[in-house]
């Protein structure tokens, strides 16, 4: 496993893409990947890596406000995933459910929940195991994004699929 | 953990001599309509209370920054004070005070006991009845001191407006520090006016929505520490925490019913919903109230206990409903233009305090049990999260501006906006009931 993959369950490496996420505020584009992200190295992460899933297939997915539907774009993320995940057994998978700062705490915290849960339903229907698969709201709590418009708020509107670990 | 809620040693209201309003002639005495529309601040001159060295002074400040904060009333610069009064137990030269139009004089003496202690006493006066008001003497030790004058300014502004204060109270809050992707978040208490800050927790795991227990020892509120998050219990003296509940799936949104003996939180549903349970902190078993494929949460109680006030989205958007303490008549009484969310009885029993986003802008307002009589008491870009002071008449909530959020009181006329003093960002406050 490669040193970045092992980096991905640290939180030096969640502030790192953090700090990447705030350098892309300025651009149109919404990034669905760690490659718009900014992230090198795109294809050259090991095959069946957690690197791999992160840049070649992209771990996030992103909701228009206050809606947990998958949108289209997502959709395509998410079928990208469960392909991965299918072929790539071992990792245990947590989704985590985040909400932009534009709504009250209690709220967004059921907000980010049930777009998690969205996004694991969707995983299901994949053909991912739902015993791999667990969720996690951090409402608000969490933004990868800090600007006070927009362009942030779109980006914290996600769902994360995060490899916990190889086994289990 | 240190004890931080000591009993007050406290004797009961002095009777003093010249408090006989009742056998009187009927003067006038003066007093604060806090009912009318518009209050004009009484005009009242706090002195340094006598003795104690720094101490007299400084527990006239701290009256003197309640008084003034509560917005209903001016005090007085002291440098136009005329008489310097050396004895406070005797009757003050009224025309003094008159002249200056201080229409309510405080006068006071703070002392050390033999055990210790520290002696406190006021008396308020009526400058142009020319009489005695009210006078009461507390004893406290020296942790003490600040909410000794805190309940002075208590005893003056109940005395004034005929309603009970709200300055002998505390606030649990959310102390955040560090860059918004990475918040520390701590939980934390202090006075109300943002004296006395201590921490709760270490800032490892996410902490939120604080709240105090009626019996003032405990608060709920939730944290991320065992990965999942889930609401907990606090001992506030002791740190002794407890998980609320055995659930399998995130706990939230929690708030003690009016008697103490329950928690109401929103509990997540496998489906990605959120209903709303009440557990039993004795019996430990639980009811669920709602059963809707939507979000249900923040519940609050009414101060009686028999109603649940809770935003829900059932209906499309987040909205305020009512329903019974059981789950029954669930009724949807805001329908304003925006998303409510955020719901809090008022103590007083008569108003529910919300969050309305509209127009792009975060505001809190109040509106009746029905829903009706909505006003706007303040609007921002972004803040939330009201929490009533214990007499109804004010409410806090955090905005975030410049960065983080902040902690800003407002009272129902939505005119008196004050900023809460706090060395780091803070949100999610909750008032405590008075302390007594």
């Amino acid at each position: 496993m490669g040193r970045i993959a092992a980096l991905t369950r640290n939180p030096v490496m969640i502030a790192l893409v953090a700090m990447l996420a705030i350098a892309g505020c300025a651009s149109k584009k919404t990034p669905n990947n760690a490659a718009d992200l900014g992230l090198n190295g795109a294809g050259a992460a090991t095959p069946g890596s957690a690197q791999d899933f992160t840049v070649n297939i992209g771990d996030r997915i992103f909701f228009d406000t206050d809606s947990t539907s998958i949108r289209a774009d997502a959709q395509t993320t998410l079928a990208r995933q469960a392909q991965w995940l299918n072929q790539y057994k071992q990792y245990a998978i947590v989704v985590e459910g985040h909400a932009d700062e534009r709504g009250t705490r209690e709220y967004n915290l059921a907000l980010g929940a049930r777009r998690a849960a969205a996004t694991r339903d969707f995983l299901v229907a994949k053909g991912v195991s739902a015993s791999r698969l667990k969720t996690i709201s951090y409402g608000k709590e969490r933004p990868v994004a800090v600007c006070d418009d927009i362009s942030c708020w779109s980006q914290n509107r996600r769902a994360v699929t995060t490899l916990s670990g190889a086994g289990s | 953990m240190k004890s931080i809620l000591k009993p007050l040693l406290m004797v009961a209201a002095m009777a003093t001599g010249m408090t006989a309003a009742g056998t009187l002639p009927a003067l006038a005495l003066v007093e604060l309509n806090v009912n009318k529309g518009n209050v004009e601040p009484l005009p009242i001159a706090i002195t340094d209370f006598q003795g104690g060295d720094a101490l007299g002074a400084q527990i006239s400040q701290i009256v003197t920054a309640d008084l003034k904060r509560s917005g209903l009333f001016a005090p007085i610069d002291k440098s136009a004070f005329i008489e310097k009064i050396t004895n406070p137990d005797a009757a003050p030269r009224f025309d003094d005070w008159k002249v200056i139009n201080a229409q309510a004089l405080v006068t006071g003496s703070v002392s050390k006991e033999a055990d210790g202690r520290i002696r406190a006493q006021y008396r308020l006066w009526d400058t142009f009845a020319g009489q005695q008001m009210s006078g009461e003497q507390f004893f406290a030790n020296d942790a003490n001191q600040r909410r000794v004058a805190h309940i002075i300014a208590d005893a003056i502004y109940e005395r004034l407006t005929g309603e009970k204060g709200y300055f002998d109270t505390r606030v649990v809050f959310i102390d955040e520090s560090g860059a918004k992707n990475a918040r520390k978040k701590r939980l934390a208490i202090m006075d109300q006016d943002g004296a006395n800050v201590r921490y709760l927790s270490d800032g490892r795991s996410i902490v939120l929505t604080p709240r105090f227990s009626p019996n003032r020892q405990e608060i709920t509120y939730m944290s991320y520490e065992s990965g999942q998050p889930r609401v907990y219990l606090l001992q506030i003296e002791t740190g002794q925490r407890e998980l609320v509940g055995n659930f399998p799936g995130m706990t939230f949104a929690p708030r003690f019913s009016p008697d103490g003996q329950k928690v109401i939180m929103s509990l997540l549903r496998d489906d990605g919903n959120s209903n709303i349970f009440a557990m039993d902190l004795r019996s430990r078993s639980t009811t669920r109230l709602t059963n809707s494929t939507a979000i249900d949460t923040s519940p609050s109680y009414s101060p009686d206990g028999s109603k649940v006030v809770f935003t829900s989205d059932r209906g499309g958007r987040a909205q305020i409903y009512v329903m019974g303490a059981d789950g029954s008549g669930q009724t949807r009484i805001s329908f304003g233009d925006g998303v409510y969310s955020t719901p809090v009885w008022s103590p007083r029993g008569d108003l529910i305090a919300f969050t309305k986003q509209t127009g792009g802008e975060f505001q809190i307002g109040v509106m009746k049990t029905d829903g009706s009589g909505e006003r706007i008491l303040s609007s921002g870009f972004q803040q939330e999260g009201p929490t009533w002071a214990p007499n109804g008449r004010v409410l806090m909530f955090f905005r975030d501006s410049a960065g983080g959020p902040k902690l800003v009181s407002v009272d129902l006329t939505g005119r008196n906006e004050q900023s809460i003093p706090t060395a780091n960002f803070a949100s999610d406050p909750a008032w405590s009931p008075l302390l007594e």
